[in-house]
């Protein structure tokens, strides 16, 4: 079973380095910038599951975190092209980068003062509201672009002669930030950290009883939630060099939800593999049928209703039965 | 100027009412399904499309309104039927995807029925007058029909919860669902009607809004979220609760458009207080809405 994974990892880790020069051989360059986009999304899905699948915060503003690393990263780069004369401009990623990862954070934690304090459906819709908020915030911001959004003149740059408006370059920084993230992502589940938030999803009452401020706990991972919405948000921008308010409505928060639980929320890659599935449907479903956000519909409820654990929790359920072997617990539990 | 806010006043309570009308489907659905319905907002959009639709058909607005209303509560009983109720049972982050899966699919339907291109309708031309309320203060006719319409309502929704015989169904389903059934309460069928009865009272707040805002394809989402500002301030399942906020949020968003940019127009820098009272004004209600989350984080009304 564990050589098994080390060659599955193996295998991931060649498609994604090789995925470009892959992609350009058959002369489908159009393809690294959707990969890009892909990473992108995997990231803000994979820091949306952590609230999801980790400590069962079905957060519905997810956008809003997202939205506002886009925007501060366009609003750096046009205080340095076309200064509205508010902020000094940058378009060092290096500055921008950890600015917006910094101001969502904040964002979040702001955010997450408030909606944390209620729980179950109370907690949904008033994320919702206030993703809406931060829609709204932005779009009333004439001096930069209103409803038009920003057009960034180039991507942040990051020095040591990388330039990262090549779309290859890009995309291995994109990988190598998503990389690096989820790395993090891990260690963050597998630390002391990880256990208390299990132990919150489980039983918070029994946490709190323990000792556990288990309301700081939260607020801390959906602190680290939003600043990593954030970064995907920041790369977004650069990926389009261009920060438009829609990317804080509301159905981006619900699509990101879609992807967590079309992945499975339970799952370590639930998010990645959720946006994977649900940007190469995107891709494919326009050119099947006129009727696609009705078959996007129609999928979506399928697949919330028949396969509620996810892809990443679907398994094998034929076995060959052996004589005398019983199903033990641990069997199950592992799956 | 205090007729100015006067206007405002009662553009607010006008806004309130229709708003008011889409939460308290919102939060009784909630309250005895404990279901979150976010295609409620769909149902609000196909019902302004159909009540338009009938108007200009039968060029009446009061058959329009009827048969509309009539329609769109029919295709909410339907839908509660053949699907949302499996989602009684199932935890809320199902029940938002799915009904979020409704939304997609009715919008896309409702652009390859009606065309992506909004509609615009007239008022009726009885209502499309203004009379003087107050000394020289003109009112359009149409807003005060809203007013009292919304009223109307409110009143009868209140006479049919607290005095009639499925208002008491409503009211035990609310309250324990099980004791409900086991007290031989028709339970599945209170629920298609208390269903029925959400989509037809957004199918009103369509109708009456369609003149007044555009109608098109997107027109139920935003609306929705306000309804969910709405039933998260009035305190989630309370009829009440839904009424004392849609009020609040109407007056406070109405208001806030008038008084914010006056407030800031003694600031020195004028770009700068225009856009911060653009901004002010546009997230007043949600600022509302944290303000009463962190004092009551129930709501007003809870129960």
């Amino acid at each position: 079973m564990k050589s098994h994974s080390h060659i599955a990892w193996a295998l991931l880790a060649v498609l994604l380095i090789a995925f470009p020069a892959m992609a350009q051989a058959f002369g489908g360059s159009f393809y690294v910038g959707f990969a890009t986009r892909v990473l992108i999304l995997a990231l803000a899905a994979t820091s949306l599951r952590l609230l999801v699948g980790e400590l069962a915060l079905v957060s519905f503003g997810h956008a809003a975190f997202f939205g506002t690393g886009a925007f501060v990263v366009a609003i750096l780069s046009k205080e340095l092209t076309a200064p509205v004369g508010l902020l000094p401009g940058t378009d060092s990623a290096w500055i921008a980068w950890p600015i917006a990862v910094m101001v969502s954070a904040l964002l979040a934690v702001v955010i997450g003062m408030i909606s944390l304090r209620t729980k179950g459906a109370y907690f949904i819709m008033i994320t919702l509201a206030f993703a809406q908020m931060t829609f709204y915030l932005f779009e009333s911001l004439k001096m930069y672009g209103g409803d038009e959004g920003i057009n960034m003149a180039h991507r942040s740059r990051l020095g040591f002669g990388l330039d990262t408006g090549d779309n290859v370059t890009f995309y291995y920084v994109v990988l190598a930030t998503v990389v690096l993230v989820n790395l993090l992502f891990r260690f963050l589940i597998r630390s002391p950290l990880g256990r208390v938030m299990k132990g919150i999803k489980e039983n918070e009452t029994r946490m709190q009883a323990l000792g556990y401020r288990t309301y700081r706990y939260k607020l801390m991972v959906f602190a680290i939630a939003g600043a990593a919405a954030g970064l995907s948000g920041a790369l977004l921008a650069n990926q389009n060099s261009y920060a438009s308010p829609s990317l804080f409505s509301w159905l981006q928060s619900g699509n990101l939800l879609i992807m967590v639980i079309l992945g499975g929320s339970v799952n370590f890659w639930g998010g990645a593999v959720g946006a994977i599935v649900f940007c190469v449907l995107e891709e494919v479903l326009p050119h099947l049928t006129r009727f696609w956000q009705i078959a996007m519909g129609v999928l979506v409820i399928l697949v919330v209703m028949r396969v509620p654990e996810g892809l990443t929790g679907l398994r094998w359920r034929v076995r060959v039965p052996q004589v005398g072997q019983r199903r033990s617990s641990s069997e199950v539990g592992n799956g | 100027m205090l007729v100015f806010l006067f206007e405002q006043l009662l553009n607010g309570v006008q806004f309130g009412l229709m708003l008011f009308l889409l939460a308290a489907g919102l939060t009784l659905v909630f309250g005895i399904m404990n279901m979150i319905n976010l295609a409620h907002g769909s149902l609000y959009m196909i019902g302004a499309y159909l009540v338009a639709t009938l108007t200009l058909k039968t060029d009446s607005f009061l058959f329009g309104l009827i048969g509309g209303v009539a329609l769109t509560a029919a295709i909410g009983v339907v839908l509660e039927m053949s699907l949302l109720r499996r989602l009684y049972d199932k935890d809320h982050l199902t029940q938002v995807l799915v009904t979020f899966g409704i939304i997609l699919i009715a919008n896309q339907a409702v652009q390859e029925i009606w065309g992506a291109q909004p509609i615009m309708t007239s008022m009726p031309p009885s209502l499309s007058e203004s009379v003087p309320l107050v000394g020289s203060f003109d009112y359009p006719v149409f807003r005060l029909f809203i007013i009292v319409v919304g009223l109307l309502i409110a009143a009868l929704l209140a006479l049919l919860i607290t005095k009639t015989r499925v208002g008491m169904w409503i009211r035990a389903g609310a309250a324990d669902r099980e004791m409900a059934r086991a007290m031989g309460a028709n339970i599945n069928l209170v629920f298609s009607l208390v269903f029925g009865l959400g989509a037809a009272l957004c199918a009103i707040a369509g109708g009456l809004l369609g003149p007044l805002l555009s109608i098109n394809v997107g027109m139920g989402e935003s609306i929705l979220i306000l309804a969910f500002v709405v039933v998260v301030i009035g305190g989630i399942g309370s009829v009440q609760g839904a009424l004392a906020g849609a009020v609040l949020v109407g007056v406070v968003d109405a208001l806030g458009r008038a008084l914010i940019p006056m407030a800031l127009r003694s600031l020195p820098d004028q770009g700068l207080a225009d856009s911060l009272a653009s901004t002010l004004s546009a997230v007043s209600i949600y600022l509302l809405m944290a303000l009463v989350l962190y004092w009551r984080p129930q709501g007003l009304f809870s129960r």
